[in-house]
């Protein structure tokens, strides 16, 4: 039988005593091998055969009247994670520590020089135990070199391990072979490298140590925002509240959130009110208010109201769920620029081992005496100082903290090759509606003709509007609605494509909509005509409102620009970055939204199956585009840019089109985006050129190149100690992407 | 006489390396068409190394990571664009279908461990 571990958490648990009433009713069900239960964290683990699922603890746990959450599997995984890691730490630290022991006294013994030589009995018996030392310590401590490094060579592979397998084995064998048939070799050679070889070990050792350190911090953001999941929510069911864990609600629950508390899950509120803080994803400063009908998203924070929605998503579903996914699938990615370092890893250990060989060739056939001692310690200072995993290392590491970084600020990049193009842009093509406005028209003005009463226009308005699907009807029946005007039955509704509506109102025919629907229907506009004009030149919308065949005034609709849109496009423009505006919207209001943001560049009149053309038009012009828009009637358009922004209502993540989707609706993203890009861009190079000079330069000077010019030979310590600390570099230079912050998140 | 000796040894030990690591192509180790393939990682190698499907054949790679050692966390299939992070001692499956025949290497985030999924 196989059997699995289940661990709750309990609620309600008041009393020592309930211990063993849980403990023997878990135990009573058939299956359960063992149930224990820890009063100090109110936990119990409960041991079963694993056809037994979670639920049917909870369920006994409930009827007992405690509530029970299982620990999920996240949670579960990073703790024993942590546990592993912490492992792995400790036993690095021990292995650093034993070979430092035997490494350093070496060292100074061989620095003050009080060595016997090794033709004297002393000095053969002295060395050999200290070589007998340094095997244990290459044992020990650089066993998993030697493991690590036989596997791959077996496998036609080498790697990191090899090089310090072979570095290190050929010091210690050179020594005993120095110990054990010192006549062998030449005067001068008769020298051994025990002390080498086991602080190389330490120093390897101590750069992973510290390797592991920095790396903590690389994974920071997902660790975050998986933190950001809670584990319980409370549940309205059968007019009484419990809470109950996360994994077992099911879509359409009625959950209460009180003041303060973090929302559980993905659903729309269905009672009460609140102002909610979802600047944790969204990265939007401002508490959002949130009223009966709006979404609210899971993880996020309700902060005065109290309230009851209804969810709507649940598990994988759930936005940040979604979230979490994404960045983590973006965070391993790897953009075009890591594809050279890859090419260079499967060709670089094996390069190195030859160069090794070559380098000892050399000091045999043209270097000075003894030879055979140059041979060894240049070609093991060569072996150690190659550093492949610094240069394998230096760009997946800033894709992960800089993708990191950016979804801390609501700021989703899909693909690591999203990250490096919106670095290199030189267009930025902005969608209008919904993406520099807010997308919801509202109307601006109600203008009756002298004699004609405001608010009976604005009802018939309404009236005929009702029925309508128009976005502009929505926002006139929406001012009739919030000026608590009473609408009437209209009758012979008709809608007019591309001109506007008709229908009876109280036996009156009455006609809505554009200048053309007014000149088919002969209605003289008179001076309307030039406010129309003038309306529209504002980046207003005119709809003339008539009865009969009498114009009775103008609705003027407008889609407000979002409050910080100008100061956005200004920042871009301050990038150096060509801003276009590209709308389907009438050219005189089109260019009235533009000057109100600063935008002399228009595209209107854009069909919106037109609008992937006309970015296709701009790369043509050598021009690297990305596209801003809403992600649905965007989608081609977004998906031929370089780089496509779906500009987030905040609550969907998965716009497959586009390679960056913000998640708050300010055009700040777009330039934070931009700048996170750039930033983690130029990060990715210094690791880069750092990684590969670092190998470059290092290796010719580990062989002795500079020897025959200033006599200097590298000592294959500080050889090992430099490439110990070059990973260590990248990883710690990725890390400064985390302090990065762009500054348009606080304006 | 010794000089020619070592200068010998050196360079057939250089053809050595270069025929071991990039000329020879490793048979025995390789697996044959399966729908599931555990692969190890240990020891600083993917065990096996090597694994042959045929081009429209659905195969599950089943990696099981037990190397504690960071280098080993994620697993990169650059060229098929998939990359799993492989928790400690937790099985990780990756589907595959892949409709081209070509020679894909699947390598760690820093390229130290590499395999090879060969499709005919």
């Amino acid at each position: 039988m196989k059997k699995n571990n289940y661990t709750f958490v309990l609620t309600g648990v008041r009393c020592a005593s309930c211990v063993a009433k849980i403990e023997s009713t878990l135990q009573k069900i058939s299956g359960v091998l063992d149930a224990k239960m820890n009063f100090l964290d109110h936990t119990v683990t409960v041991s079963a055969d694993d056809k037994l699922s979670a639920n049917i603890f909870i369920k006994a746990l409930e009827q007992l009247g405690y509530g029970a959450t299982l620990i999920d599997g996240i949670e579960q995984n990073e703790a024993k994670k942590k546990s592993l890691e912490q492992q792995y730490y400790n036993n690095l630290i021990a292995k650093t520590f034993v070979a430092a022991i035997v490494g350093v006294p070496l060292f100074i013994i061989g620095v003050i020089d009080v060595m016997p030589s090794l033709q004297t009995e002393q000095g053969y018996w002295i060395n050999l135990v200290f070589g007998l030392a340094t095997l244990g310590v290459l044992i020990y401590s650089g066993g998993h070199f030697f493991v690590g490094g036989w596997k791959a060579l077996k496998a036609h592979n080498a790697n990191m391990d090899t090089l310090i397998a072979i570095g290190t084995g050929i010091a210690w064998l050179y020594s005993m072979v120095a110990i054990l048939f010192t006549h062998l070799l030449p005067d001068m050679a008769q020298h051994v490298y025990f002390e080498a070889a086991a602080i190389i070990i330490a120093l390897v050792n101590l750069g992973a140590v510290l390797e592991l350190r920095a790396r903590r911090h690389t994974s920071e953001a997902i660790q975050r925002l998986m933190k950001l999941q809670p584990k319980t929510a409370r549940v309205i069911r059968n007019n009484g509240e419990i809470d109950i864990p996360i994994e077992s609600l099911q879509i359409g629950e009625l959950i209460r959130v009180r003041p303060g508390e973090q929302i559980p899950i993905d659903g729309v509120l269905t009672e009460g009110s609140s102002n909610v803080d979802e600047s944790m994803l969204t990265g939007e400063p401002l508490a959002n208010e949130k009223k009966i009908g709006d979404k609210v998203i899971g993880g996020t924070l309700n902060k005065n109201g109290s309230f009851i929605f209804q969810t709507s998503h649940v598990g994988k579903e759930t936005v940040l769920a979604q979230i979490i996914q994404l960045v983590q699938q973006a965070q391993n990615s790897k953009p075009a620029l890591a594809r050279l370092a890859d090419q260079i890893s499967a060709y670089f250990v094996p390069s190195v081992l030859i160069i090794a060989i070559v380098t000892a060739l050399i000091w045999f056939n043209v270097g000075i005496e003894p030879k055979i001692a140059y041979m060894l310690v240049t070609s093991m200072a060569v072996l150690v100082i190659a550093c492949p995993c610094a240069l394998g290392l230096a760009v997946p590491i800033s894709v992960t903290v800089g993708i990191g970084k950016a979804a801390e600020y609501g700021v989703l990049i899909r693909h690591a090759d999203a990250l490096q193009q919106a670095g290199q842009l030189t267009t930025i093509v902005l969608d209008k509606t919904g993406t520099i406005t807010l997308g919801r028209p509202e109307v601006t003005g109600v203008y009756p003709v002298h004699d004609q009463d405001r608010n009976r226009m604005l009802i018939l308005a309404a009236s005929l509007e009702v029925g309508s699907e128009h976005p502009l009807a929505e926002a006139i029946v929406t001012a009739a609605k919030k000026d608590g005007l009473a609408l009437l039955n209209t009758t012979n509704f008709h809608a007019i494509t591309g001109q506007g509506v008709g229908g009876t109102i109280d036996g009156q025919q009455i006609w809505l909509g554009n200048r053309y629907l007014m000149e088919q229907q002969r209605i003289e506009l008179g001076g309307l005509k030039q406010q129309a004009d003038q309306l529209a030149a504002s980046g207003q919308t005119p709809i003339f409102v008539a009865a009969e065949k009498e114009i009775i005034g103008i609705l003027s609709i407008a889609d407000p620009i979002k409050p910080d849109s100008k100061i956005a496009i200004q920042r871009l423009q301050k990038m150096g970055l060509k801003v276009i505006m590209m709308t389907g919207d009438h050219q005189m209001t089109a260019h009235a939204i533009a000057n109100q943001v600063g935008i002399s560049d228009v595209m209107a009149e854009v069909l919106p199956k037109d609008k992937a053309e006309k970015i296709s038009e701009l790369q043509k012009k050598s021009e690297k585009v990305g596209m801003v828009g809403d992600g649905i009637n965007d989608a081609p358009a977004l998906a031929q840019a370089e780089v496509g922004f779906a500009i987030g209502t905040g609550t969907d993540v998965a716009i497959e089109s586009a390679g960056i989707t913000l998640m708050r609706g300010s055009l700040q993203g777009v330039a934070d985006a931009i700048v996170i890009s750039q930033q983690t861009i130029r990060n990715m190079k210094q690791n880069l050129f750092g990684a590969l000079i670092y190998n470059v330069m290092g290796i010719p000077i580990a062989a002795g190149i500079l020897f025959p010019f200033t006599g200097l030979l590298l000592n294959p310590m500080i050889a090992g100690a430099a490439m110990a600390l070059s990973s260590v570099t990248v990883v710690t230079n990725a890390n400064r992407l985390r302090f990065f912050k762009p500054t348009g998140i606080n304006s | 006489m010794i000089t020619l000796l070592v200068n010998t040894i050196g360079i057939f030990l250089v053809g050595l390396i270069i025929w071991w690591f990039w000329i020879y192509q490793s048979r025995d180790d390789s697996t044959k068409i399966d729908n599931l393939i555990e692969i190890k990682v240990k020891d600083g190698v993917y065990q096996p190394a090597h694994i042959e499907t045929e081009v429209n054949h659905s195969i599950t790679l089943r990696f099981i990571r037990e190397d504690p050692s960071p280098c080993a966390e994620t697993v990169v299939f650059s060229s098929l664009n998939i990359s799993k992070q492989l928790p400690l001692h937790e099985s990780v499956d990756i589907s595959l279908n892949i409709k081209k025949p070509g020679e894909y290497e699947f390598t760690c985030q820093m390229g130290m461990y590499r395999g090879k999924l060969t499709v005919k």
